[in-house]
Parts: C-alpha cells; structure tokens; sequence
C-alpha cells in the first residue's frame, strides 16, 4: 500500500514535469534568456509548485506524523556555509550548460531520448566524484587535528 | 531555438509537482528532491531506503508515458546543446548538487515552501549563477 502509494506520487511528478515543460532543455534554458529567446513559462511553473507546496506543508504539518512512518524526515542543518553556496552556486552554472537540472531528467528517461542517458549518466558520475572527494577532505582533516 | 509560451500548461504541471512534494511528505514525510533520491539510490543507507527510492524514481519515469496514453504525444525534449556540453554540465550539476544539498526540487520548491533559511539561499544563487551562464554562453561566446 505504501509502496503503491510511492509510485503514484512518483507518477504525478513525472506528469507535472512532462507538461510544465521542465524536461524540455530548449524551454528551460530561453526562461533564462531573457536577452534572446525569452520564455517566461517556468515562472508559472515554480510559482503553481510553491503555492500549492506552501498550502500543503501546512496542512501536513498539523498532524504528528506521515501515514506510513512515525516522523517527518526534515534536514536537521541550519547553517548558511560555504558548501552550501558554491555548490548551488556551482549546479547552476551546470544547469546553465547542459539545460536540465535533475528533477527534469529523471522523469524525462521516459521519452527514450538518448541526450537525457547521456546527461543523466554525467550527472551520476559528478555525484561519484563530489562523494570522493567530500572523503578524501574529511580524511586530510581527520590527518592534520 | 524560439519555443512557445505555454503559461496554463506550465501552471498546471507545477501545480501537480507541488502536488507530489505534498503527497510524498504526507505519505512518507520525506522531501521531494531529485539529488536526495539519487543520492540515495547511488549509496543507499539500507535495503528499505533503496526500495522506495527506486519505486518512486520508477513513478517519474513513467510520466511521459501517461502523458502520451492521455494526448498522444510524449513530452518535447528538444536539446539545443552540444553532447559535450551535456556531459560537462551533467557532471558540475552532478559536483554541485552533492555540495548544495539539492536542486530545484528539493531547495526551490520542498525547502523554498518550508521557508528554510538554507534554501532560499541555494534557490537564489543557482538562479543568479544559471542566468549569468545562460547569457555568458549564448551573448557573449555566442554558442
């Protein structure tokens, strides 16, 4: 049931992001053009996600827990640190490339397009390759205290 | 590459993403995030943790096909970029997201409809970085 109750979720996502225009890279990156080729669609898509997000946090927010779990799983970090700032700082400059962020590739494997694969599979390789090296400086710093 | 408009559709599908954020923390209390979910997937904590990832994953990835049993035609994916570009971009995306905690899904709209502090801030800077890139590459490269 809860399962089942996943997959649907996932679904209604996929949906959303197949008809916002999300998984499309040409839409995507003219929202950003605002000197050439501007489509301001991806306006209309962030604003419809957070004002029913808002509305609907607040609504699951009153009750003590999910229907499946004992506990919301919210991020415990507060600070405002510098992996937080260059890494966005850093995904932005990648989405500015390539055209996709993650949330617009996942669901758009399902087209079959091979660019998605391609880009999809680079993106797993830099989640590999931040992952090596977040441990290889905790290492040094563990070696030099 | 000119595309169209497309304000009720682009509306309507934010709603339903939105919709998702919602059902998944009501479900699961967990955020709707597309780096936690493939974070998660590339080096799950526990067989449970990997499981409702991949079935929600699985959940995205037929999107499109819904979308095309509904209208008959599956989603645009048009790429005007490079495969270069492509594989440079998926691995700083890839570098980046790690680092951020999080992308548009998680920061810009889960982390942004909570009021964290930490999103708004990731929110902001990879929309500065990304519009600085997009008229860097097409304005001023000229690609």
């Amino acid at each position: 049931m809860r399962l089942i109750a996943i997959y649907l979720t996932g679904l209604i996502f996929g949906v959303g992001i197949s008809i916002s225009g999300m998984a499309n890279p040409a839409k995507v990156l003219n929202f950003f053009d605002i000197a050439g080729t501007w489509d301001p669609s991806l306006a209309f898509v962030m604003g419809g996600a957070l004002v029913v997000t808002f509305i609907g946090y607040k609504l699951v927010f009153g009750r003590t827990a999910p229907i499946f779990d004992k506990q919301f799983h919210l991020p415990a970090k507060r600070s405002i640190d510098a992996p937080l700032v260059g890494g966005s700082a850093l995904f932005g400059v990648g989405w500015g490339i390539a055209g996709f962020c993650p949330g617009g590739a996942l669901p758009a494997l399902g087209t079959g397009v091979t660019d998605v694969f391609i880009f999809t599979g680079a993106l797993i390789v830099g989640l590999f390759l931040a992952r090596g090296l977040q441990t290889l400086s905790t290492a040094r710093k563990n070696a030099t205290a | 590459m000119v595309t169209e408009f497309t304000p009720w559709m682009s509306l309507a599908g934010g709603a339903l993403i939105g919709l998702a954020a919602v059902s998944l923390m009501w479900i699961a209390g967990r955020v709707f995030g597309a780096t936690g979910i493939l974070s998660g997937l590339t080096n799950p904590a526990s067989r449970q943790d990997f499981t409702w990832r991949l079935v929600l994953l699985a959940g995205m990835v037929t999107g499109p096909a819904v979308v095309y049993l509904l209208s008959g035609q599956f989603p645009a994916v048009d790429v005007p970029v490079s495969t270069t570009m492509l594989i440079v971009g998926g691995l700083i995306v890839g570098v980046g997201v790690s680092y951020g905690g999080g992308c548009t899904s998680g920061h810009g709209v889960c982390g942004m409809a909570r009021l964290s502090p930490r999103s708004i801030v990731a929110t902001l800077t990879f929309m500065a970085t990304t519009f600085v890139t997009v008229f860097v590459i097409r304005h001023v490269i000229g690609v």
